[in-house]
């Protein structure tokens, strides 16, 4: 009888996984762990333990594996950073706009970067990194508003369907301002096409570094608003009932989503998805709480970007797919598998 | 007695409604067919050098010189056709998908018809490098099986919705996006400009025999979707009342359905996909010709108007010449957004 019972309790928690934080925290790190050293190791050419430590530990050996190492790594170091960050961004635009299909690429903010980059690059001739950041985070953050801004104007709000069609809408306007910048300037064409699918191939240490920061302040800015977002998701009244000013906590939750993806963006170029799989898969994982599901969105989407970057990597030897391809490939099934189980 | 008179009048009030209503949608539609025609004229007689109609008519009788022959047979035809016959379709199965799906966003566009049918295209150019034939097959292919998905999709447990159709429809879209960038970065330099066609719709470079696909489908299609677009209307009112009304509602989307999908997926094999005027014809039709009656044919000769203004503007109005698509993305861009705000303020969406 009692060990019935205990079976059908151990069953329970296992089904839900939540009361075990310590554990599925362990869990992810590890899959994390794997996921990066899956990254060092796989590829065109396989690098050896001994060509990996080269790399990593005796910048003096300048073999060709050494340095083929030392490539991945920083690429590994830039997937995760990204991963991380746009893990972060769709937790943030999930609970800002209460909406559990809120993620950059459906709501257009990547298209808007990409407009804003052609126009940078097409009319005010900019060309360093922090240039591309500075416009791509700008574009982004208008889409973002006004996206929202058009969705949710109306009685009920911004329902799901109202911000993807929104989104949707908008992006294909965008994209063919992005055409009608391109089309009379093949050489800005020529970098956008291999801007445009978004790839972390190119990833390097000084790329990562400049993405560090704004990983970093973003997060703790997450982290810090989460019990006051945590608050908002019982409803406005409710949050401003228990003290949070509700419109100060959504912009500052919003900035840092937006600044967020807005830097991934202008980096690796529009990766789609993440941002929705990683929040999904981190509620289920570590429950509505946003203090524990936003780090654990962060891991997950390091985990879920790099890992698709591998299997890009795998799925056409030699060559490699791009990560923005795979993403797409994994991400969108998801939303529609979350589409066909919903009851509207 | 009073109650009698007042009655009376409310029928004849009714009947006028009606009348007027109906001269309306008549007028509306004579109107936006003539500018359709004036379009397809000017489309005839101007381009490099702008010819008397004289000479153009006697050039597509065969009678003329050399250079005039080539240039109103071999090139303003083809273009003027593709520009009638697409942007017709694009119009009408725009109109078809709104009234289907209830929602005025809800276009192949923006629901993944023609990327289905862009990837398909691409597919087939820079894959496996085939001809164009292969190529419009592989384009209406992609625009079937996208659709076929969705449907089947969004008739999950025998109970459609529309939303959920459109969900799926901007997932499946996100995917096929995918493929075409992968595509276009995998192929060879020198096959790019011919993919790119597919990406933003152009009339550029059409050739007569590239059309026959689409003249087929118009022929065969246009007086289906007509014939049904009567119970179009019905549907309007939502499935229960459409049902109360004597409609088959089952039957009835699922032609109207294939009729749009077969529209959309030739002309996007003809011309590419042409931004917003699938989006834009439905509801300017609609004001156009009024409430209560059914859209499909204004619709389909306003997205005709449009489609050759916009290539009329897209090659003679700015130094560098544009394609139509990108010009129709760029003038649909400001009206998407008063439509998007009006219709959230209205709780349309």
């Amino acid at each position: 009888m009692t060990g019935r019972a205990s079976w059908r309790d151990r069953g329970l928690a296992r089904s839900s996984l939540r009361g075990h934080g310590v554990g599925v925290a362990a869990l992810s790190l590890a899959l994390l762990a794997s996921c990066a050293a899956a990254s060092f190791a796989l590829g065109a050419r396989a690098i050896t333990l001994t060509e990996l430590a080269d790399g990593l530990f005796r910048p003096y050996v300048n073999t060709y594996g050494a340095n083929v190492a030392r490539k991945r790594v920083a690429r590994t170091m830039f997937a995760l950073l990204c991963g991380g960050s746009l893990g972060v961004s769709g937790a943030l635009t999930q609970s800002v706009t209460r909406n559990p299909i809120a993620d950059p690429s459906i709501l257009g903010v990547n298209t808007g970067a990409a407009l804003s980059v052609v126009c940078g690059i097409a009319f005010l001739n900019i060309t360093t990194a922090a240039q591309y950041m500075g416009m791509a985070m700008a574009g982004a953050a208008l889409t973002a508003a006004f996206v929202y801004a058009v969705g949710s104007v109306g009685r009920d709000g911004a329902t799901p369907i109202k911000l993807a069609l929104a989104g949707a809408a908008v992006s294909a306007a965008l994209s063919s301002m992005v055409s009608a910048v391109l089309l009379p300037r093949s050489y800005v064409m020529d970098q956008y096409r291999y801007w445009q699918v978004g790839s972390v191939g190119s990833g390097t240490w000084a790329e990562t570094g400049a993405l560090l920061p704004f990983f970093i302040v973003g997060t703790l800015t997450a982290v810090a608003t989460a019990p006051a977002l945590n608050a908002l998701a019982m409803g406005d009244e409710a949050a401003t009932g228990l003290g949070v000013r509700a419109g100060l906590v959504r912009l500052i939750a919003s900035m840092a989503g937006v600044a967020l993806c807005g830097a991934v963006t202008a980096m690796a170029g529009p990766i789609g998805f993440i941002g929705l799989l990683a929040p999904r898969l981190a509620r289920m994982l570590a429950g509505a709480d946003l203090r524990r599901s936003l780090p654990m969105s962060a891991l997950l989407g390091a985990v879920t970007l790099t890992a698709s970057d591998v299997i890009g990597r795998l799925l056409t030897y030699p060559g490699e797919l791009e990560v923005g391809v795979v993403t797409a490939f994994v991400g969108a099934p998801i939303l529609i598998y979350a589409a066909v189980r919903s009851r509207a | 007695m009073a109650a009698m008179m007042a009655a009376d009048a409310r029928a004849a009030d009714w009947t006028r409604g009606r009348r007027d209503r109906r001269r309306r949608f008549a007028l509306a539609t004579a109107a936006l067919g003539a500018l359709a025609f004036l379009l397809c004229c000017a489309m005839l007689l101007m381009g490099n050098t702008l010819y008397p109609v004289g000479t153009v008519w006697n050039a597509l009788r065969g009678v003329g010189e050399k250079g005039v022959l080539f240039a109103a047979r071999t090139i303003r035809l083809p273009r003027m056709l593709a520009g009638l016959f697409a942007g017709f379709a694009f119009g009408m199965a725009g109109s078809v998908f709104q009234t289907l799906l209830r929602n005025p966003l809800a276009n192949p566009n923006i629901i993944g018809i023609t990327s289905g049918s862009s990837a398909g295209a691409v597919y087939c150019i820079l894959t496996l490098h085939a001809g164009a034939g292969a190529a419009y097959a592989s384009s209406i292919a992609g625009g079937m099986a996208t659709t076929l998905a969705m449907f089947i999709l969004s008739n999950y447990r025998k109970r459609f919705s529309a939303s959920r159709m459109i969900l799926v429809g901007i997932g499946i879209q996100a995917m096929c996006n995918a493929l075409v960038s992968y595509m276009l970065i995998a192929a060879r330099e020198r096959d790019v400009p011919a993919a790119t066609r597919w990406l933003s719709g152009s009339l550029n470079g059409v050739r007569l025999p590239e059309l026959y696909p689409l003249f087929a489908a118009s022929v065969v299609v246009i007086p289906v979707a007509l014939l049904f677009s009567g119970q179009l209307r019905m549907l309007e009112l939502g499935e229960d009342a459409a049902l109360t009304l004597g409609v088959r509602a089952g039957r009835t989307r699922a032609v109207l359905m294939a009729c749009a999908v077969v529209l959309a997926a030739t002309a996007t094999a003809a011309t590419g996909p042409i931004a917003f005027v699938s989006f834009l014809s439905g509801p300017i039709a609609k004001r156009l010709a009024g409430n209560g009656n059914s859209h499909p044919l204004p619709a389909g000769l306003f997205g005709a108007a449009l489609t050759l203004a916009s290539d009329l503007a897209g090659q003679f109005a700015f130094e560098q010449r544009f394609p139509v698509g990108v010009v129709t993305g760029i003038l649909g861009a400001p009206y998407l957004i008063f439509l998007l705000v009006r219709m959230s303020g209205k709780g349309e969406l």
